[in-house]
């Protein structure tokens, strides 16, 4: 559904992206993750076309995304920091949205709106939101045009426990209904039973790229938070150890 | 197109400054006239007030408003919506609410006091100079990712075309007065708006007999239909030009 060919991305001496290339299935729940600053949430965005590639191609079915728009129908975005007009009020944000979506009002998605009872706050102006309340108003976002793909960046930060376990539920649902989902997050615990493939990147460069049992079976651990500490840990010790795509931890074995 | 404008044009119309402005230049027009007995003169002074406060008023708010609008720009960036069409919706929002308040503002004393073809002239380059001005402050905006240099180049522009410029210009004629400066004048006038919207306008008036034998050969030029014809086309390409070049650089940004 989506693929990523040699793409390259720097701003101006900083090369954020080095030869990332990766491709991406509807059912897949791909989990980017990576220290601070290893590029995850500039890769979202090349593949959002909000960042300009340096060089590299990014395929959206097959088609190369370059200046098209039409492919982010299908794309439900939740960004880190979502931010919105300031005074533009709940309920008229969310009109606008579909009016610019210009989705038949029998094709939203109102799960997450009803399961958040954000009815009850329409009328607050968004300036007046707290972090956690404008996480869900993005979420409910992403989640209400029923788009092929998720691209979730950081999406249980900032929510409540509750808040963020309707989330996470949510997922889950989207996750049976065979959707693309791509998230990032530092909260691996969330991920443990979401994700179905790991793509661990590390200072803008693919490390590790494979299916979820596959890593835990590769480092021997039985929890995913486990697993990737290992990787870090081996990443850390020895770069040169590990190779594109393979998820070697020999290092960590002798530790 | 019209849809995302729409947006743009209630941000701005909540906002009141366009209102304010308005409001103003109904009130410095109005007294303008009642105080002058001779409708003529008081178009004089609102020439100065024109080629002055509008361009100035013009480019701040635009530049302004862009990076107010910010938060509304990377939200639609998320959306199927093309650049180009965000970037003019901006535009078109922008340009056409602090047209439509100039046209309000002096427009309506102008028809009231001097509905002569001198009158058709100011409110046609004034609107003129405020699509020019919202354009350049586009193409600063653009360019400049931080607020406060872009609204401290958008001044520099200002500070250029209406009052650096004529001493530049002033100091070439004065310097190779010698020779016979006429048509290199004229072309080096088409290089500012602001200069060539004063000229034209000027000659429009009848205090052109006071300019000598320079004038007169503007007079030749800038009183026939040619004239007019060539500072529309002028004025329209640097309406177009920077509005084009900015489009150009936004799609091609990282946001």
């Amino acid at each position: 559904m989506i693929r990523i060919e040699h793409l390259h991305k720097r701003f101006s001496k900083l090369a954020v992206l080095t030869d990332v290339s990766a491709s991406f299935r509807a059912g897949q729940v791909i989990a980017l993750i990576g220290p601070n600053g290893s590029g995850k949430t500039t890769l979202i965005k090349s593949i959002l076309g909000m960042v300009k590639p340096s060089a590299g191609q990014i395929y959206f079915n097959d088609q190369p995304i370059g200046e098209q728009f039409e492919y982010r129908r299908q794309i439900g975005y939740m960004p880190q920091i979502g931010r919105y007009p300031d005074h533009m009020k709940i309920s008229q944000v969310m009109a606008m949205m579909q009016n610019i979506r210009n989705q038949p009002a029998a094709a939203i998605d109102e799960d997450l709106y009803l399961a958040y009872d954000i009815a009850a706050i329409a009328h607050k102006p968004m300036h007046s939101l707290s972090g956690g309340t404008r996480q869900k108003i993005s979420a409910i976002l992403a989640f209400m045009f029923r788009p092929e793909v998720l691209i979730l960046d950081e999406p249980t930060a900032g929510l409540d426990p509750l808040a963020s376990e309707i989330l996470r539920n949510k997922i889950l649902v989207e996750k049976q209904r065979g959707r693309l989902i791509l998230i990032t997050s530092h909260i691996l615990n969330d991920l443990d039973e979401l994700a179905t493939d790991i793509l661990y990147l590390h200072e803008g460069q693919v490390k590790c790229y494979d299916t979820l049992p596959n890593i835990l079976q590769q480092t021997g651990q039985a929890k995913l938070s486990k697993a990737i500490a290992a990787l870090m840990q081996a990443q850390s010790h020895s770069p040169a150890k590990m190779q594109n795509g393979q998820c070697t931890t020999k290092t960590v074995s002798h530790v | 197109m019209f849809k995302l404008a729409k947006y743009v044009w209630y941000d701005i119309l909540r906002s009141k400054v366009v209102i304010a402005y308005t409001a103003f230049l109904l009130t410095v027009s109005m007294s303008l006239f009642q105080l002058e007995a001779d409708s003529g003169k008081a178009l004089l002074s609102l020439l100065n007030i024109i080629l002055l406060i509008v361009p100035l008023v013009s480019i701040i708010f635009a530049t302004i408003h862009y990076y107010n609008s910010y938060e509304f720009i990377e939200l639609m960036l998320s959306q199927p919506v093309s650049r180009t069409r965000i970037l003019l919706s901006e535009y078109v929002g922008t340009a056409g609410s602090l047209t439509a308040a100039f046209l309000l503002g002096v427009g309506i004393p102008v028809l009231i006091y001097q509905p002569t073809a001198t009158g058709m002239a100011l409110l046609f380059t004034g609107s003129m100079l405020t699509i020019i001005t919202c354009s350049l402050a586009f193409l600063v905006s653009v360019k400049a990712r931080e607020k406060a240099r872009g609204i401290g180049a958008a001044l520099l522009c200002w500070f250029y075309f209406a009052l650096l410029y004529d001493g530049l210009l002033l100091l070439l004629i004065f310097t190779f007065s010698d020779y016979p400066l006429e048509k290199v004048t004229l072309l080096l006038t088409s290089l500012n708006p602001i200069d060539l919207a004063r000229i034209f306008l000027m000659l429009q008036l009848d205090i052109s007999a006071l300019m000598g034998y320079t004038g007169a050969t503007y007079k030749v030029f800038f009183g026939s239909g040619w004239g007019l014809l060539y500072t529309a086309v002028i004025l329209l390409a640097w309406a177009m030009i920077p509005l084009w070049m900015a489009i150009r650089r936004f799609r091609r940004k990282d946001l």
